[in-house]
């Protein structure tokens, strides 16, 4: 038998036993995050919000609904796919994917798919959940809102799944996220539109990758923007290539997986 | 026989970590299809990295490898798709289920699921009563099992035990060695490396030595026993010796056990071993032994000696 040319039952494979892990641990993987989203809506949206003015149209509490999905979206995607690599280079079990014929854009493609999958799902939740305490929240152009929720989910994912191959150790595998990613995702406008900031705090985050983020997916729920949808856009999928190429260049050179 | 073309070839490999240590110098090695070989070296001697290196964990700093014909680097899904690997450390997904595992590793390897299959592999290696069982619940002994049958879930042409007995009790290792057999009989090749000599005394068709990154010897087992293997007669005497007489000086002998014994070497391949004449001789010198008995050194003192002349 040759081998084929896409190895589908690897990918297949590697999906299937880390969706499996997540419902191993559903108190980790649902139920916290969901908790801790719930706690924002009732502490800002609720006693916060009700103090705060409509912002572009928009109640305060449905204002900051799309920035909290966007929030547990980053840090689960990053924390997912990170876990995911980084465990088995923990334990030794990476062995068997190394040495099995799967391209390293299979590997990449179960473990981030499963890893997206896992984050959209959760978004989807929280946002069921957002409903409950804001019924102000409307979805004006829902096509896009899943397009920006699975193009996060996935570059987000494949940029954990560059830190978990990085992390030599469980203290580096937190050091991104909670130094960089959660800074970035307040400073990037979960909570407040960018027009709020003065002037010259205005152009420093634009240098901000999240603000693009959560401003397209505010854009598809409510049709207001800091910045363009096409800049929006293009600037999520630069970041998704530039993660593409990393990782591409990690497979090649077996950096910190092959000695 | 027709000359077969070897399911493994290995030419001029070169291995040199970052740290600058050298692990593998040039070696060169071909397994022949639907052989046992046994690799021997002592620590550090670079078997590990040999066979990581097939496998695809260590990239090689130069040479090639062609696994039945397909180069590991090149044409690696071709390569490692025939290719099973058992890992020397017990390194298992603690949660998951003996079934789950061994299922994922046949996907992992692009093979459809065939239920009945592991059914088989379980069962051949005891491990079907333990299939629901997580991996975390087993004793050292069935993880060793349980990583076997991950290496066998996807019917591999060649495989690879790295230190299969390693901290396995007498029944598992005897189970081991049928196992292993069985397989060859179905035409699997097994390279195995191991610290215990009896157990390529045992399995091995063919011995390959390595030390310090480099083959220093490969050969038949047979061969390599005969060759190498020194006999030695031990005379139990009635009246210690102070010295051998200088009559019996041509013979060699050493003298132990407090001048008890007298110890006679000899090689088995020569053509006369010179017992004869030098039971005669004791004769004539008027020196009487009331035992004797003959040994032939194991493939252990073989594999110390060749060891320790490198060193």
């Amino acid at each position: 038998m040759t081998a084929a040319i896409v190895n589908w039952h690897a990918i297949r494979a590697i999906y299937l036993f880390e969706m499996a892990r997540t419902w191993r641990t559903p108190l980790q993987s649902i139920v916290s995050p969901v908790i801790s989203t719930s706690l924002y809506f009732i502490v800002f949206g609720g006693a916060i919000g009700s103090h705060m003015p409509v912002i572009g149209g928009v109640p305060y509490g449905a204002f900051i609904v799309p920035g909290l999905i966007m929030l547990s979206l980053l840090t689960q995607s990053i924390a997912n796919a990170s876990f995911a690599i980084y465990f088995p280079k923990f334990t030794g079990t990476i062995y068997e994917l190394l040495s099995a014929p799967v391209a390293w854009w299979e590997a990449v493609m179960a473990y981030v798919g499963a890893a997206a999958t896992k984050s959209i799902l959760l978004g989807l939740i929280i946002l069921l959940t957002a409903s409950f305490f804001v019924p102000e929240i409307r979805i004006e152009h829902p096509l896009f809102m899943l397009l920006f929720l699975a193009l996060t989910a996935t570059t987000f994912s494949l940029f954990g799944f560059i830190i978990g191959i990085w992390a030599d150790g469980f203290e580096r595998l937190q050091v991104v996220p909670l130094l960089i990613v959660t800074p970035l995702t307040f400073l990037g406008g979960s909570f407040y539109s960018i027009d709020m900031l003065p002037g010259f705090w205005r152009t420093v985050a634009l240098f901000n990758p999240v603000v693009y983020l959560i401003s397209g997916f505010r854009w598809s729920f409510y049709g207001v923007a800091d910045v363009g949808l096409g800049v929006s856009l293009g600037m999520t999928l630069v970041f998704l290539a530039a993660c593409i190429a990393v990782v591409g260049w990690i497979f090649r050179t077996g950096y910190r997986l092959k000695n | 026989m027709p000359p077969m073309q070897p399911i493994i070839s290995v030419t001029n490999l070169s291995k040199t970590y970052k740290s600058g240590f050298s692990a593998l110098k040039g070696v060169d090695l071909s397994i022949r299809r639907g052989e046992i070989f046994a690799l021997l070296g002592p620590n550090g001697a670079g078997k590990t990295t040999l066979i990581s290196i097939i496998c695809g964990l260590v990239n090689p700093s130069s040479g090639q490898v062609l696994a039945d014909g397909h180069d590991i680097v090149t044409d690696y899904r071709a390569a490692r798709a025939k290719i099973g690997l058992v890992p020397q450390e017990l390194t298992t997904d603690a949660f998951e289920t003996v079934w789950s595992t061994v299922n994922f590793s046949r996907g992992l390897f692009g093979k459809r699921r065939d239920p009945a299959l592991v059914e088989q592999v379980l069962k051949d290696l005891t491990l079907w009563d333990k299939r629901d069982t997580q991996i975390r619940m087993l004793s050292g002994g069935m993880k060793r099992r349980v990583l076997i049958a991950k290496a066998l879930a996807h019917e591999p042409q060649i495989l690879f035990l790295d230190e299969p007995t390693a901290g396995v009790d007498v029944e598992l290792r005897q189970d081991m060695w049928k196992l292993v057999r069985g397989l060859q009989e179905r035409g699997v090749t097994i390279i195995l490396t191991t610290h215990y000599i009896e157990e390529a005394e045992e399995m091995a068709d063919r011995i390959g030595v390595i030390s310090k990154g480099e083959i220093i010897l490969v050969e038949e087992k047979a061969e390599l026993m005969r060759k190498l293997g020194r006999k030695q007669l031990t005379l139990s005497l009635q009246e210690p010796l102070a010295s051998v007489p200088p009559a019996l000086a041509s013979y060699n002998l050493a003298l132990e056990a407090e001048g008890n014994e007298l110890v006679y070497t000899y090689d088995t391949k020569a053509e006369r071993t010179g017992i004869t004449a030098l039971l005669q001789d004791l004769s004539q010198a008027n020196i009487r032994f009331k035992d004797l008995h003959t040994s032939q050194s194991s493939l252990e003192d073989i594999f110390v000696s060749l060891v320790r002349d490198r060193r």
